[in-house]
């Protein structure tokens, strides 16, 4: 018997990361030079004390399932509850894919049920942040809600981009209103929820038996819920969090590490990121390297010169190499004189001699043409080819192309 | 792969004392090298690549950071339900109260667990040589060449080599060993022992019950020298990436040969990779202003001064304006601003306060004791 579990939903394809996420998962993509983005919420899990995880997996699966393992890089191995890898799964009266957030939770009843919890934490995969979840759990009891719904303050103008929470001065949810053209408040909900347990599974009998739902928390959960006049309470979260479901809000994470004025510290221990370490030797940095304002992590080799950028393990960049606010992932090399600016190039993708990736935005004529370059894992770009900004490589690039 | 045919022993206390007050608090086993990882992980790391799945590590002393180092082995691949990691600390007997001395008492000591064995043969091994050998391969030149013992040993190379508790053997033709030369300065044409040898187990049993009734101690000495007119001695040459520890020095100079990619390469050889406790620190920060030379830098290090030829190990913290240069900086050690250190080995936890000037010198780097505050 567990007092909360969490739910993670890790189904999603993460489709606005397009190449980065053809052949894995959007939790499992490589952030900060050492941690998927599955580590947060996973470590945050641990760290508030929640040791039953059940994660939700449908798109792409193999790589995350690998990645989670027995869960023993977060402290999640354990006798009794542990993380669990929740795949959709052919049952006596048929089989379905997950359909919606709230269906895929509808589906995994029988695996919360065994832990009999007093409530259910619904997280997703997508978001990096540090909090301390039984904080929900601690506002919950004390407002007898029957949902806490964690809420960040968005500036104004960007509220019409978030799911809006209007609440009273007790911070009681009154309304909820999907990206709203006039919002209300300024209190954006995170998809993070707190539920009581057999309210939940109240309400998800509901929606499964609504032919006209789309089985999400959002659009058709949450709603319900409010109709019906439970006591839904907002809990204020103060802190760093990023939606990393675009190339550039992944790309702007992971520059904020770097960036001193944002402070986003993933080097304090008092709430430690966890993750599945590669184990490899220490980083060398050669006497012909320059490195500066970035971060590189164990097994890389850095002979080049790196400026504002995030290096991953195993990278290898060769002299007068320049790479510079860029991500390199994992076991990528960069060879003499190639130059990558403003680029994500996943896992082990090789960059011939003399190659230029990317471009500085003070150096491009139309402004609205520049973006981040990406460049999928596994490709080999050829000596002296060029990638555009903005660009999308999806396939290896011959000589000089 | 070898899984039945061969069982690992590590010694982790031997040579503790020709490092001085590194091994102060610890096993010679588990003084910290390369960065991230401890002696005894290059020995097991082969072992257990090779096959290797049953492993005992023989501790004599000052074993609570080993201990904590390995936990059930987990790490290496030897937290098994069959057989597995297991560490033996003395069993003081009542009779004497004391805690024995030397190799052969210590194998004395866990005979019952070596005759309980199912394998074979038994690896032997110190922890004073940092190599990483193919285990599978020396097993079975050992098997091949049906000897009773083989060494594994390397070319001299430095004139100079100590002969404190050196072992070094002459071979012949066909590597058959004729000679070994215990505590002096190797001869000329003799090669030098990596202290790990292969051993059939139930002539270890034997040699080591017959030895410890009549109270001698030293292993190579009292059994190897002793017996070799009467065992078939064997010997495999390593030629890859080997150090010997047995000073300061030579600390020091093991530890900077890495900073060459040929040696890191060797050593760190991607099919036989070298595994060690996980640990999980961040990435290393390199700031404004911050210079990084020559250097092999661990996770966790916040660099913002300049470093050069250096070795930091995990979470060292270099503060702006801070100069290093040939030094060795274990875990957690602060280097405050102003500081300008040449020649330094900095044990963990160290805090060097601001502008302090320290300087060793080649032929005698500065060790400062753990958790010291200069």
């Amino acid at each position: 018997m567990k007092e909360t579990i969490a739910m993670l939903l890790a189904g999603g394809q993460g489709s606005r990361l397009y190449a980065l996420t053809k052949n894995i998962a959007k939790p499992a993509v490589p952030y900060g030079g050492k941690y998927r983005i599955i580590d947060f919420p996973l470590s945050n899990c641990i760290n508030s004390g929640i040791d039953t995880v059940g994660v939700l997996t449908q798109y792409q699966p193999l790589e995350l399932n690998a990645y989670i393992g027995d869960g023993r890089p977060w402290d999640l191995d354990r006798l009794d509850g542990g993380v669990h890898v929740l795949p959709p799964y052919q049952k006596s009266e048929g089989s379905d894919w997950y359909i919606g957030t709230a269906n895929a939770i509808f589906q995994n009843f029988v695996f919360i049920e065994k832990f009999s919890p007093k409530y259910v934490l619904i997280l997703s995969g997508d978001h990096i942040y540090k909090m301390n979840y039984s904080k929900m759990i601690d506002l919950l009891k004390k407002t007898d809600a029957s949902v806490v719904i964690s809420v960040l303050e968005v500036p104004k103008e960007e509220a019409s981009r978030f799911g809006i929470m209007n609440t009273d001065k007790n911070d009681v949810i009154i309304e909820f209103e999907e990206k709203p053209e006039f919002p209300k408040s300024n209190l954006a909900s995170m998809g993070i929820y707190l539920f009581r347990w057999d309210v939940l599974k109240k309400y998800l009998e509901y929606d499964n038996k609504n032919p006209d739902s789309s089985n999400d928390f959002g659009k058709d959960v949450i709603p319900a819920l409010l109709n019906s006049g439970e006591k839904l309470v907002a809990y204020r979260f103060e802190g760093y969090w990023k939606d990393v479901g675009t190339i550039d809000s992944l790309w702007e994470a992971n520059m904020d590490l770097i960036n001193p004025n944002e402070p986003f510290d993933i080097w304090s221990n008092d709430w430690r990121i966890y993750s599945r370490n590669p184990c490899k030797p220490p980083q060398y940095i050669s006497s012909g390297a320059v490195i500066e304002n970035s971060i590189a992590t164990a097994g890389s080799s850095i002979e080049g010169n790196v400026d504002f950028s995030v290096i991953f393990d195993g990278v290898k960049i060769h002299k007068n190499a320049i790479v510079r606010d860029s991500i390199i992932m994992p076991g990528t090399v960069i060879e003499e004189d190639a130059v990558v600016q403003y680029s994500i190039i996943a896992e082990d993708v090789l960059i011939k001699k003399g190659a230029k990736i990317g471009e500085r935005p003070e150096n491009m004529d139309d402004i609205d043409s520049w973006g981040v370059s990406v460049v999928a894992s596994g490709l080999t770009i050829g000596e002296g080819a060029f990638v555009r900004p903005k660009a999308m490589v999806y396939d290896s690039v011959g000589d000089r192309e | 792969m070898i899984t039945n045919k061969a069982m690992g022993l590590i010694f982790a206390n031997m040579h503790g004392s020709s490092v001085g007050n590194m091994t102060a608090q610890r096993t010679m086993a588990s003084l910290p090298f390369a960065g991230r990882y401890r002696l005894i992980d290059f020995c097991l790391s082969s072992f257990v690549c090779g096959g290797v799945r049953e492993v005992g590590v023989i501790v004599k002393e000052n074993y609570h950071s080993l201990m904590n180092h390995l936990g059930s082995g987990k790490e290496w691949d030897l937290s098994r339900k069959i057989a597995g990691l297991k560490i033996y600390p003395p069993f003081v007997g009542s009779l004497s109260g004391l805690v024995y001395h030397g190799k052969i008492a210590a194998l004395y000591n866990v005979l019952p667990y070596i005759k309980n064995s199912g394998s074979n043969h038994i690896i032997l091994a110190d922890c004073d040589h940092v190599c990483n050998f193919d285990s599978a391969e020396l097993v079975n030149e050992h098997i091949d060449a049906e000897a009773d013992v083989t060494f594994l040993c390397y070319e001299q190379r430095n004139k100079n080599e100590s002969g404190l508790n050196s072992v070094s053997i002459l071979r012949d033709e066909d590597g058959r060993v004729v000679d070994i030369d215990f505590n002096r300065p190797p001869k000329e044409n003799y090669f030098i022992s990596t202290n790990i040898i292969v051993i059939n187990r139930e002539l270890l049993i034997d040699l080591v019950e017959d030895a410890y009734s009549h109270r001698l101690i030293v292993f190579e000495r009292d059994i190897l020298q002793h017996h070799m007119k009467d065992l078939f001695i064997h010997s495999v040459v390593f030629d890859g990436f080997v150090r010997r520890i047995n000073s300061v020095q030579s600390y020091f100079t093991s530890s900077m040969s890495l900073l060459d990619s040929d040696n890191r390469n060797c050593l760190f050889n991607l099919n036989r990779p070298i595994y060690t406790k996980v640990n999980d620190d961040a990435p290393a920060r390199y700031g404004i202003g911050s210079s990084v030379k020559n250097s092999l830098v661990a996770d966790g290090c916040i660099i913002e001064g300049k470093i050069e030829n250096c070795l930091l190990f995990r979470g060292v913290k270099v503060l702006s304006g801070s100069v290093l240069k040939n030094c060795i900086i274990m875990q957690d050690t602060v280097i405050e601003e102003g500081a300008n250190l040449s020649y330094v080995i900095a044990d963990k936890e160290v805090m060097i306060g601001k502008d302090r000037f320290l300087m060793g010198y080649e032929s005698y780097p500065l060790y400062i004791q753990k958790s010291s505050v200069v």
